[in-house]
């Protein structure tokens, strides 16, 4: 029995040892491995379906699949050639020349033209399921016309400001033409065929998406040959695998997450600026697009001294130092300071200062003077399972109560809070907000008209803000073309919004990122200083990334088979002493 | 006639999990439409359609009238997530899943078994006070955190996450090699948590035999121990063990929401998970009448089998 059992020990060993060895000479002849950027993404894909995915994961990989009309350069983020190469106006701003230069391919080899913009425009403006993305950049649109094959016409009903800002990926017509059902086309035919610096060769939901690099892309191919994206649900695992090579890049990174990464060796730190903003929503008496209130905030919020007064409350400092671990900027504008041109800081005379004793001034003279100690109660809302709203949420409360005003702290889920926050069922709610190389859309969020219709849905309102001279400035600024002055109006709208407090621009968080360094020795950070390598307005992290002189094929290449002959030597080991054992004892018991 | 009972019981115990988590899941606080759009650049007439799409904007009791009637032709809807028929979602993720719990209960139960017959057998010996401590220990241990601390203290001879690897050459042999490797820490940690039960409920159910006259008997014969063990003693204490599995057998389909999540396998657990965000209704009602199918199924299977098994329960 025992002999037998080693016998198949022996052999099992032997197997999977020689095994490698004894592979077809064809797989042994392959020169070199290819060289492979394996990406930790902590967001599943919803789609590949570039008209339907929402996910930011998606959008990032769809960048990659499909170049956009127009993109945004690498080192200051200004509008560049993407599908079209130059674009022209008319006086009255209401029609656009686009054109699309001679010697574009899609990864199929036939030419990328005008004919491929129109497409899938039109597409968008014929087809409700293909707007589900994407629609609102078309949603003002009149007509578009693909005049030849070098030249499309955008005509627009009203002047549009984002022209040069469509996050639309062009798609193939000679692919879409033919389908049907947009809503049930996964787009999943590898090679999927694009325009991007990278085309799809494999997806396995929930766990992985492969990318060949697209040796005809029109930029020149990418340095290295493939681009995996591995899904973690679990983000300290994520940071594990970084620290053990089994993938090169990781962001979203925590920033304990972050710290404990300091001393790795072979792994590269990269902490930028993040396109996010973390507010505290104060309810400022929330009412329909129709004026009908809705929702139940506390009505002493519509005061807007009682809005200064808890501003002034809370040292902002202190919380991005406390709450951020430092890895943060402080609030004021709601465009961060990562888009420079437009984002705005309070004058010395505009700035509100932290001061407890003048936020009590101002509650006084707002008619809340303290009863008990107690001036005003009001609930705070925040995602339970999210460490900012988790430790803020404390900070701000103690805060609070040091002017008078006692907090009750509501942790829910991420739907809920977006739910109640929909609602206008909260006094002070935490919130958040990731904003574009183009300002229109994260201020285009506070305006009147972004209020939901009398029966509470069809609204994107952030704050229930409704106030008629940022509406003004916002129409202002959607047909001011003068760069300089439309960053001025930009800029006077979020004075506007930092006066009447709807919302208080807590900080502006850190993207916190690492990479290996010993398989990749640079990547391309979106903007030039202090900028990101994932999640860019852009593909240039991954696209311009550059392979480390030694690299080798990622992860430890046949190590595992080692180990997983180990772990069959440990089984079988286990085995005999288990069998061997039993013997024993039944012959002692007979004795 | 009993079966038709069982098999009556049965069907009647999956239209109420069809018409509770129809009901449970819109209990869950969230807009589905909000949670989508939000982040994105949305027209009201965006999210119009989206409701519109989803069914959304119909009155409850007409919601319910239309997944009953997709249902009962087979239809399980489109999931909100992935816009594809829920029934092809779930099932890529149910071999996974299988593959996972699958072996680790197999190996818990033999495990659980092993060790709680030895346990009573010498009960009170040192094996049986450190192997009921051990057992517990791990029963009371937190997944996730186990999960964790075996990633940790493993380094990098397993990997972090997932089913396989990217870069693996394909090919069978290759492939099952990677996937057995990606196996060892989900299913150790799974095993380490589950197989407790297995362990406590055949030792006292065996402690419970161990001094019945039929052993006695069996030992007077002149039976050496061993096979009074595996003879007589064992096969008795038994059937509630058996009990016990096939109710878990049942819960296989399930997954394991947090060892699936903590090592990211694409499997049922990892799914059900995901759907809750959003709340995505159409995938999270499919996931519960298959999974509470299978439970159901496997129920009547239990009481089938005891039947055979147990000429006591055949005749009451």
């Amino acid at each position: 029995m025992r002999a037998k059992v080693l016998r198949l020990a022996a052999a099992i060993i032997a197997v999977t040892i020689t095994s490698p060895f004894t592979s077809p000479p064809s797989a042994m002849a392959q020169a070199q491995p290819p060289v492979t950027l394996k990406v930790a993404i902590v967001q599943q894909i919803d789609s590949l379906n570039p008209f339907i995915a929402v996910f930011q994961s998606s959008t990032e990989v769809g960048r990659l699949m499909y170049d956009y009309l127009t993109a945004y350069a690498q080192a200051d983020q200004k509008v560049v050639e993407g599908v079209a190469k130059t674009w022209e106006p008319s006086p009255g701003k209401l029609t656009w020349t686009f054109t699309v230069p001679d010697g574009k391919k899609w990864s199929d080899g036939k030419p990328l033209t005008a004919r491929d913009v129109a497409f899938t425009y039109n597409l968008m403006l014929t087809n409700e399921v293909a707007r589900t993305a994407n629609g609102s950049f078309v949603a003002n649109f009149e007509s578009v016309t693909a005049t030849d094959d070098r030249t499309v016409v955008v005509k627009t009903k009203a002047p549009q400001i984002t022209m040069t800002a469509l996050d639309v990926p062009i798609v193939p017509q000679h692919v879409w033409e033919s389908v049907t059902d947009i809503k049930n086309y996964a787009n999943d035919q590898v090679p999927v065929v694009g325009s991007g610096p990278f085309v799809l060769t494999e997806y396995k939901a929930g766990e992985y998406i492969k990318l060949k690099a697209n040796r005809s892309y029109w930029r020149g191919a990418a340095k290295y040959d493939e681009l995996h994206f591995v899904y973690f649900k679990n983000a300290d695992a994520a940071v594990q695998a970084l620290a053990k090579g089994e993938v090169d890049l990781v962001n979203r990174m925590a920033p304990a997450q972050f710290d404990s990464l300091a001393d790795k060796e072979n792994v590269t730190r990269n902490k930028a600026q993040g396109r996010r903003f973390n507010e505290l929503l104060i309810n400022p008496g929330a009412q329909t697009r129709t004026g009908t209130p809705i929702g139940d905030g506390n009505p002493a919020l519509r005061d807007v001294r009682v809005r200064r007064a808890i501003a002034r409350a809370i040292d902002l400092d202190a919380l991005v130092k406390r709450v951020n671990a430092g890895y943060a900027e402080v609030g004021t504008g709601i465009i961060p300071p990562v888009f420079p041109k437009y984002h705005w800081e309070p004058s010395a005379a505009e700035r509100r200062t932290f001061d407890a004793a003048a936020a009590k001034a101002e509650l006084d003279a707002a008619g809340y003077p303290p009863k008990d100690g107690v001036r005003l109660s009001l609930r705070l809302l925040g995602r339970a399972g999210r460490a900012y709203d988790e430790q803020a949420s404390e900070y701000l409360k103690q805060s609070l109560a040091d002017i008078g005003i006692k907090i009750d702290v509501q942790l829910v889920s991420d739907d809920q809070l977006n739910q109640t926050t929909t609602a206008a069922t909260y006094d002070l709610a935490f919130s958040g907000w990731g904003t574009n190389v183009d300002p229109d859309f994260i201020l285009g969020l506070h305006t009147c008209g972004q209020r939901p219709g009398a029966d509470g849905t069809g609204g994107t309102t952030d704050s229930y803000f409704c106030d008629a001279e940022y509406d003004r400035l916002y129409a202002q600024q959607l047909s001011e073309f003068d760069e300089a002055k439309r960053v001025e109006i930009v800029k006077a709208m979020q004075a506007r919004f930092y006066d009447q407090v709807p919302s208080v621009v807590l900080c502006y968080e850190n993207a916190l990122e690492a990479y290996r360094s010993d398989r990749f020795s640079r990547f391309p950070v979106q903007p030039q200083t202090g900028g990101v390598i994932m999640a860019q307005n852009g593909v240039w992290g991954y696209y311009g990334a550059e392979p480390a002189a030694q690299s080798a094929s990622s992860g430890s290449g046949r190590s595992w088979l080692g180990i997983a002959a180990g772990g069959v030597v440990v089984l079988v080991a286990a085995g005999g002493w288990f069998v061997a054992r039993r013997r024993r004892a039944t012959a002692e018991e007979r004795e | 006639m009993r079966i038709a009972g069982k098999l009556g019981g049965a069907v009647v115990s999956l239209s109420m999990v069809v018409v509770l988590g129809f009901f449970l899941f819109r209990v869950i606080p969230g807009d589905p439409v909000v949670s989508w759009t939000r982040g994105r650049p949305t027209t009201p007439e965006m999210q119009a359609a989206l409701r519109a799409e989803w069914g959304l904007d119909k009155p409850l009791p007409q919601q319910f009238l239309d997944y009953l009637g997709k249902l009962l032709r087979g239809d399980m809807g489109t999931s909100f997530t992935y816009s594809r028929p829920v029934l092809d979602v779930i099932s890529e993720r149910v071999g996974p899943t299988l593959l996972l719990v699958g072996t680790s209960t197999l190996i818990a139960v033999l495990l659980g078994l092993w060790l709680g017959i030895r346990g009573a057998w010498r009960r009170d010996s040192r094996f049986d006070r450190v192997s009921t401590g051990v057992a517990l220990t791990l029963w009371s241990t937190p997944t996730f955190w186990l999960g964790m601390l075996l990633m940790m203290a493993t380094g990098d001879l397993f990997p972090s996450r997932g089913m396989r690897d990217t870069d693996t050459a394909p090919g069978f042999f290759s492939q099952a090699v990677d996937v057995a490797h990606h196996l060892v820490l989900p299913s150790v940690t799974l095993i380490a948590v589950v197989y407790a039960q297995y362990q406590m409920v055949m030792r006292s159910s065996l402690l419970e035999e161990l001094h019945a006259s039929y052993l006695t008997t069996a030992r007077a014969k002149g039976l050496r121990d061993d096979l009074v063990r595996r003879r007589h003693a064992v096969p008795n204490a038994l059937l509630p063990v058996l009990t016990l599995v096939f109710l878990h057998l049942g819960l296989v389909v399930a997954g394991a929401i947090t060892t699936e999540t903590v090592f990211t396998w694409p499997g049922l657990g990892l799914l059900f998970y995901e759907a809750l965000t959003g709340p995505d209704y159409a995938l999270l009602q499919g996931l519960m009448v298959v999974t509470a199918g299978a439970v159901v199924v496997m129920n009547v299977f239990a009481d089938l089998l005891y039947r055979v098994l147990d000429p006591r329960v055949r005749a009451a």
